[in-house]
C-alpha cells in the first residue's frame, strides 16, 4: 500500500474565514491523506515553519481577504529560503482570474476558486504527485488548468 | 534514505529531523540503520531521569492547551522538548485531519520556538492511541539531542494504556465534574499514572475530583502519585506542574502491566507489518480460513 501524503492546509493573514479551507481538508481526508490544519491567521514564516516541521508534500493556501498578491508570494519566497524547493503549493478562495498569472509565477501550481468540484483538487493532487519538477523551486512553468 | 540525511539531522538539521521521522514511519529506515550512521558517541548525556512522558486523558480535558505551557515553560529552562502530537487515523479511508497543532501557540514565541519541535502523527494501521513506531521516533529525537519528547496520545478511554507500553512516564489529564468518586476507584489507566493532572481548575468541582483521586490511591498500595490542579488557560498551577513533572519517578507501581503492554504492542507490530496479512485478510473475509488458523499462519506456526 503507498503511503498517505502529508498536506499543510493553511490561513496566511488576517481572514476569519475557513469554511473552505475546512472542506478542503475533509475532502483530502477522506481521499486517504494526512492534512495538518494551521488554524486561522497564520504569518508566512509560522507556515514555511510548520511545512518544514511537519515534513508536508504539498502546502494548500486558502484566503478570501484580499491579501493574496502580497501573502502567497512572501510564503513561496521562504519555502524557498528554507530549502524546501520540492514543496508543491496550491491555493484557493477569492483570487480573481486578474490576479492568477502573477501568482503562477511564483510557482503556483492550482488556484481553486470558488464552485471548483472537491474532485477536481484530487484530480489535481493525484496529477501532480506524480510530477517529478513542479515543486516551488522548479522553474517549470506547468499549471493546472482549474474550471473556476 | 541518504546518510547525509541522517548526519544532517543527528546535528540538528530541522528538516532532515522531520524527513527522517517520516522514513521511519513509512518503514524506509529502521532505528538500527540510523545508530549505524549517527556516532553514538555523541551521545552526551547519561539519562537518570526520563526522556519520554505520555500525557493521556479523554478528549477534550485540555492536553493540547496544558502541553502547551509546559511546552513554554520546559523550553523556557533551557531544555529542547519535542512533541509528538497523535490523531486517529479513517479506519475506512486511512486519511486522517491532525489538529493538535491549532492549539500549540509555544512555537510562535520567538524566545524558545528553537527549543521545541512539534510534529503531528496519524495513528495509520495501529489500534491503540499510540502507534507503536512512535517508540523509535522518540529514540531518534533523543540521538538528535532533544531532551525530553512529549507523546500526546489520541484522546482516550478508561481501559486505554497503550502509551505506557513506549513512554518512561504516564501523566493522566483528568477534568472536573467527571464522575463521582466511583469512577475513581474503577480500574485502568489511572493505577498506571505516575501523576495525575486535573485540569480546568477554574471550573467547579475540579478540587473534589482531586480529593477523590488523592483519597482513592492512598487506599490502594505502594506509594501514591502526585495529584496536580491546573488551569491551562489561565496559567494557574502550571509552574508547580511543570517543575514536578521535570522530576517524576517511575511510579513502580505497574512495572509488570507495562511490560503486559510492551508485549501486546509489539505482538500486534508483528501482526500488521506481516506480508501476508492482506492475503489473510482476504481469507478470512471469504470465510476460507477461520481466526485461529490465521492467527497460526501470521504467528509462523502453520504454513500456507
Amino acid at each position: 500500500m503507498s503511503q498517505p501524503l502529508r498536506i499543510v492546509v493553511a490561513k496566511p493573514g488576517l481572514d476569519g474565514h475557513d469554511r473552505g479551507a475546512k472542506v478542503v481538508a475533509r475532502t483530502l481526508r477522506d481521499a486517504g491523506h494526512e492534512v495538518i490544519y494551521t488554524g486561522l491567521r497564520r504569518t508566512a514564516q509560522q507556515i514555511v515553519e510548520t511545512v518544514r516541521d511537519e515534513d508536508a508534500r504539498f502546502l494548500g493556501l486558502s484566503s478570501l481577504s484580499g491579501a493574496h498578491n502580497h501573502l502567497f508570494p512572501k510564503v513561496c519566497e521562504l519555502l524557498v529560503a528554507e530549502g524546501l524547493n520540492d514543496v508543491i503549493v496550491f491555493a484557493g478562495g477569492i483570487i480573481p482570474h486578474d490576479d492568477r498569472s502573477g501568482l503562477f509565477s511564483c510557482k503556483i501550481r492550482a488556484i481553486f476558486g470558488p464552485g471548483t468540484p472537491t474532485a477536481e483538487i484530487l484530480e489535481f493532487i493525484d496529477t501532480s504527485a506524480n510530477m517529478a519538477d513542479i515543486g516551488v523551486g522548479d522553474s517549470n512553468d506547468w499549471f493546472w488548468e482549474s474550471s473556476a | 534514505m541518504s546518510d547525509q540525511l541522517i548526519e544532517a539531522a543527528i546535528n540538528g538539521n530541522r528538516r532532515s529531523i522531520a524527513r527522517t521521522l517520516s522514513g521511519l514511519e513509512n518503514g524506509q529506515i529502521t532505528l538500527d540503520q540510523i545508530r549505524q550512521i549517527a556516532d553514538v558517541s555523541i551521545l552526551r548525556k547519561d539519562y537518570d531521569n526520563w526522556r519520554s512522558i505520555a500525557i493521556t486523558g479523554a478528549p477534550g480535558v485540555g492536553k493540547s492547551c496544558l502541553i502547551d505551557k509546559l511546552l513554554a515553560n520546559w523550553a523556557g529552562r533551557g531544555l529542547k522538548v519535542a512533541l509528538l502530537a497523535i490523531d486517529p487515523s479513517s479506519p475506512r479511508t486511512g486519511g486522517a485531519l491532525l489538529g493538535d497543532r491549532v492549539r500549540i501557540t509555544a512555537i510562535d514565541l520567538v524566545d524558545v520556538k528553537d527549543k521545541i519541535y512539534v510534529r503531528s502523527i496519524a495513528t495509520r494501521k495501529s489500534s491503540g492511541s499510540v502507534p507503536l513506531i512512535v517508540s523509535d521516533m522518540i529514540e531518534f529525537l533523543i540521538l538528535a539531542g532533544w531532551d525530553k519528547v512529549i507523546i500526546e496520545t489520541v484522546g482516550s478511554g478508561q481501559a486505554e494504556v497503550r502509551c505506557a507500553a513506549i513512554a518512561d512516564r504516564i501523566v493522566v489529564v483528568e477534568g472536573p465534574a467527571r464522575g463521582d468518586g466511583v469512577q475513581a476507584e474503577k480500574a485502568g489507566l489511572l493505577e498506571l499514572a505516575d501523576a495525575v493532572i486535573v485540569n480546568k481548575s477554574d471550573l467547579d468541582g475540579a478540587e473534589k475530583h482531586a480529593e477523590e483521586l488523592i483519597e482513592s490511591f492512598h487506599l490502594g498500595l505502594g506509594e501514591a502519585p502526585p495529584v496536580l490542579l491546573t488551569s491551562a488557560i489561565n496559567g494557574d498551577g502550571i509552574a508547580v506542574a511543570s517543575s514536578t513533572l521535570l522530576e517524576i519517578k517511575d511510579s513502580g507501581r505497574s512495572n509488570r502491566a507495562r511490560w503486559r503492554e510492551r508485549l501486546l504492542a509489539q505482538h500486534e507490530r508483528r501482526i500488521l507489518e506481516s506480508a501476508k496479512l492482506d492475503e489473510i485478510l482476504v481469507l478470512l473475509a471469504a470465510g476460507s480460513i477461520s481466526i485461529i488458523e490465521a492467527l497460526d499462519i501470521l504467528g509462523g506456526q502453520k504454513n500456507e
